[in-house]
């Protein structure tokens, strides 16, 4: 399938044990990277936020990529984020219907920058979860919840199959009906 | 004119781009406005985008999502095999593979060949300008 830009990671840390507190609480958290290296910063950045703890005085204990269970079957997806916009910081909620999370969490970003001129380091996941066909909110995804679901195509443009046959000009008009 | 090919269930599509360039899958569901969920009897269950899927007439009866079994048993019950050959899109596109494999010894023996027919053909040409 396509290369997905977003990897989602698993990030296990905890402060790093002192006299006082020999077993610190650990902590988990699922986030979203290009890589492993980011998750953990990113891991570091949320913590920070949370707790009283740096990476200087932390430890990551794991770190794993989550992969999608079944990407063979198609889910609705609400992602609930925290985006930094040139005013300010809104919530927002969206909903994607793709057969894997990361490909939704990827639609996501893209429609983000696209519609709200919003960047990646400017948007925070705050929750995602599969959503039943029931409580779908957004028209955009009910519209297609429907099993006998028929549609024409109704602008198809040829393309070439591979890029080498590609050609700036052509010497007539392609035909655009299916 | 209303439109005769339509995105639905159970569409057989060829793809006409990409890595899988040329095979006949089946739209099984609809993701979303531009993909399809797409399976064919030799590949996996994966999404493909409708630019690269080029609709036929071909379509079968499926329910939403069939389990693999299922899919195959309903491709062999509408004989998608047999039809696709059989439409001149079809039979146009293995020709093309045969002209397209042919190696040297192939292409002298077509040569032959048609010089042969051309030959047969002028023969009754020249038969028929005389009565004429």
């Amino acid at each position: 399938m396509v290369t997905f830009r977003f990897h989602q990671y698993q990030v296990v840390g905890r402060a790093l044990p002192t006299e006082s507190d020999d077993h610190p609480k650990i902590f988990r958290m699922k986030l979203w990277a290009t890589n492993e290296v980011r998750a953990k910063s990113k891991f570091w950045y949320f913590l920070r936020k949370l707790k009283k703890v740096k990476k200087s005085n932390g430890q990551v204990l794991a770190i794993n990529e989550i992969f999608e269970k079944n990407p063979t079957k198609i889910n609705n997806y609400g992602i609930w984020l925290r985006y930094q916009s040139r005013t300010g910081y809104h919530n927002m909620y969206k909903e994607y219907r793709d057969t894997t999370l990361n490909g939704a969490v990827e639609q996501m970003y893209t429609e983000m920058a696209s519609r709200h001129r919003v960047r990646f380091p400017c948007i925070q996941i705050i929750k995602t979860a599969t959503i039943p066909a029931k409580l779908c909110k957004r028209e955009s995804s009910k519209q297609f919840h429907n099993s006998k679901i028929k549609f024409p195509l109704v602008y198809k443009k040829i393309r070439p199959p591979t890029r080498k046959l590609k050609t700036t000009f052509k010497a007539s008009r392609p035909n655009l009906f299916m | 004119m209303p439109f005769k090919r339509y995105i639905e269930i159970g569409r057989v599509a060829l793809i006409n781009y990409g890595e899988d360039y040329g095979k006949l899958v089946v739209i099984v569901d609809v993701i979303d406005q531009n993909r399809a969920l797409v399976d064919a009897p030799d590949m996996v269950r994966s999404q493909m985008n409708f630019k690269r899927l080029s609709l036929t007439d071909i379509k079968i009866d499926i329910k939403r999502v069939p389990k693999k079994k299922d899919l195959l048993q309903a491709m062999e019950a509408a004989d998608v095999k047999n039809k696709w050959e059989n439409s001149s899109w079809g039979r146009k596109l293995i020709v093309q593979k045969r002209r397209a494999s042919l190696n040297d010894f192939d292409r002298f023996k077509l040569m032959l060949a048609k010089i042969k027919r051309a030959g047969v053909v002028r023969q009754e040409l020249a038969k028929l300008k005389k009565n004429a």
